[in-house]
């Protein structure tokens, strides 16, 4: 899961991307407006924390330009303005929920995990395939019932591939899914992580298609 | 409560009154003179009369000529006829016995039985007679009384009603200012929406434009309020969202450098909230508290020395006091002067993450401090003495309220704040001038 964080106050900031980090999210920085359309016009994410009062503006106006150029992408309102007419004012912006701060760090994660779902146009928690079945709200894995130990990154591989069944994720795709801008990739961390993964739940489940990238198999 | 309507009720009818009251008197006087002068005449003629009956020796002047009755103003006249030895030769009835007037030819009054009388007087040497008319002045007095009396009656009645007249015609002119009112009561206190004015007479109209000006003011008031108190949730809001998000870490991780790390965060965000206690509190004093009329000076080199102990610069921060400054007095309260010169000193080291020197000089009127950071935009340089005023060049941990706390510090001892980018080398210049 990557996620777009925007808020100005760099302990909040810090302690947002560590925070998601534990909880299975790959998250990306930013402090101002400008940056984040910079942001979100490079990259894709599963979500968006975006904080109200920014340095160079208000997020609500940056909300309603992405909605505007129909960028469905989902919308987390982080504020310390939590009167009701303010709630009710960032839904109506297109706004998928909203928190006001202090928030708990638990329930911003599950809140991030259900809009990040909702975006993939899933309901249920889990992500299943075969007998493959994941949860992303406590990162753990199972097969059969058996529980299967995965690492953060690996557990991140095969979300990313788990999401849409039977579509293929090019490497580059995964890549940009386990690393922040910041962090460097290392050119063969992929196919690694692809070849842990095949040992740990099975072959036949994460299927190479030459040239192009990695698919799960849709279930039949 | 003085009540408008009831006041300029009062004023009407007292003008009426008083002009009614001198119209009254002036019909008095008038009727008066004219009823003298007619009465007197008919005196005159009815002498003349009765002595060209006397002269012409038609009536043989007989004494105790009877008497006729008759109704109250018929026996107005009485008539005698004397001698010129002083003989009563003939009066008519109801006359007194006694001489009514003068000898001498002309009018004349005289009091006679108690009863004062206003007489004409012929005086016939030829015939030897003396024919005098006269008539009560009393009766003089009622006739007029009765008159004016019958001039003034219908007026009197008429008073009430003009009274009534002029109360409901007050309450018709009132009614603009009445329905002002009531649109006022039924507001609650939230309603700021400005009063029609399009209805209102003119005289009505600067009252509405004045409090619909009051309006306009207060709901601006209110607003800046608001915002204030927006970004005063967000400042405080923002760092206890992180201290907690900070503190889950340290206890969710498994890593002792993750949990060192939010915990160093911790102990920062701390520090910063706390300054930023402190300045929301100094800030709401200045706004509370009067200025002080106090009027003392303080030394300026020992006060900077002791914001500069106080709010200690990191080490890669060089500090700099001008020596000159030793010999500077300030004009100002202690309190006040230290509040400008300390947000003044962090605000310069707070813009220096790099490093850096600041110096403080002395100026010909004031003082200022030079920073080597990064400036402030042109286009902000209004805008950064506003409340949570951050701009792009912002520092990681301040609060927006540090030049907004100096600027009003200052001008509470008649000082001001002039922030300029320095011109020959990167950074600001912020001086504390009097003028």
């Amino acid at each position: 899961m990557r996620i777009l964080v925007v808020e100005d106050d760099p302990i909040l900031m810090d302690g947002l991307k560590v925070g998601l980090g534990l909880a299975g999210a790959t998250v990306d920085d930013v402090a101002t407006c400008a940056d984040a359309r910079a942001a979100l016009a490079a990259s894709r994410f599963d979500a968006v924390v975006l904080d109200l009062m920014l340095p160079d503006g208000s997020g609500l106006d940056l909300l309603a330009a992405m909605r505007a150029r129909d960028d469905a992408t989902p919308v987390l309102l982080l504020t310390a303005l939590d009167d009701a007419p303010d709630r009710v004012r960032g839904l109506d912006a297109g706004a998928d929920d909203y928190l006001g701060k202090p928030f708990d760090l638990d329930e911003l994660a599950a809140r991030v995990r259900a809009i990040a779902r909702r975006g993939q146009g899933r309901a249920g928690p889990v992500l299943k395939a075969g007998g493959l079945v994941l949860d992303p709200a406590t990162l753990s894995a199972t097969v059969e019932g058996r529980p299967v130990g995965l690492s953060r990154r690996e557990f991140a591989v095969l979300a990313a591939l788990m999401e849409r069944p039977g579509v293929i994720r090019s490497k580059a795709e995964i890549e940009e899914r386990l690393y922040g801008w910041q962090e460097e990739v290392e050119s063969n961390t992929v196919e690694v992580h692809i070849h842990n993964l095949r040992v740990k739940v099975g072959r036949a489940l994460i299927e190479t298609v030459r040239g192009l990238g990695y698919r799960v198999r849709r279930p039949v | 409560m003085t009540s408008l309507r009831r006041r300029l009720f009062l004023i009407l009818i007292a003008a009426t009154g008083a002009i009614w009251l001198c119209a009254a008197g002036w019909i008095y006087l008038s009727s008066r003179s004219e009823l003298e002068h007619v009465l007197d005449a008919r005196l005159q003629e009815a002498a003349r009369m009765v002595h060209s009956l006397v002269a012409g020796g038609n009536i043989a002047a007989t004494p105790l000529a009877a008497e006729v009755p008759g109704a109250a103003y018929e026996r107005q006249l009485s008539c005698q006829i004397w001698s010129l030895d002083g003989r009563l030769v003939a009066r008519s009835g109801g006359a007194p016995d006694e001489v009514l007037g003068d000898p001498a030819e002309g009018y004349s009054e005289r009091t006679v039985n108690g009863e004062p009388w206003r007489v004409y007087t012929i005086l016939d040497t030829e015939k030897g007679v003396r024919v005098m008319v006269g008539d009560r002045i009393g009766l003089r007095d009622r006739l007029v009384r009765d008159l004016v009396a019958g001039l003034l009656a219908p007026l009197l009645l008429v008073v009430p009603l003009l009274g009534a007249l002029i109360w409901m015609s007050l309450w018709r002119g009132l009614k603009p200012l009445n329905a002002v009112a009531r649109d006022l009561t039924a507001r609650d206190a939230e309603d700021m929406r400005p009063l029609a004015p399009a209805e209102a007479p003119a005289e009505v109209r600067p009252l509405i434009d004045a409090i619909n000006g009051l309006f306009a003011k207060v709901e601006a008031a209110r607003r800046h309020e608001r915002d204030v108190t927006a970004f005063a949730a967000h400042e405080l809001r923002t760092p206890l969202a992180g201290l907690k998000t900070q503190a889950q870490i340290a206890l969710a991780t498994g890593d002792a450098a993750t949990r060192d790390g939010a915990l160093r965060r911790i102990l920062v965000s701390v520090d910063r909230t706390a300054r930023l206690v402190r300045q929301l509190l100094a800030l709401a004093k200045l706004e509370a508290s009067a200025p002080l009329a106090l009027k003392a000076e303080v030394d300026a080199g020992t006060l900077l020395r002791e914001v500069a102990q106080l709010s200690a610069a990191p080490a890669r921060i060089g500090v700099t006091l001008d020596p000159t400054l030793d010999a500077l007095r300030l004009q100002g309260d202690r309190e006040t002067l230290h509040l400008v010169l300390r947000n003044l000193h962090e605000n310069a080291i707070e813009h220096m993450p790099e490093g850096g020197a600041i110096t403080w000089r002395r100026l010909p009127n004031g003082l200022c401090v030079e920073d080597e950071g990064p400036g402030i935009p042109e286009e902000e340089l209004p805008r950064v003495t506003e409340r949570f005023f951050r701009g792009r060049n912002k520092s990681a941990s301040g609060s927006g309220l540090g030049l907004t706390i100096a600027s009003m510090a200052a001008a509470r001892v008649g000082a001001r704040i002039e922030l300029e980018n320095r011109d020959a080398r990167r950074g600001l210049r912020a001086a504390l001038m009097w003028s």
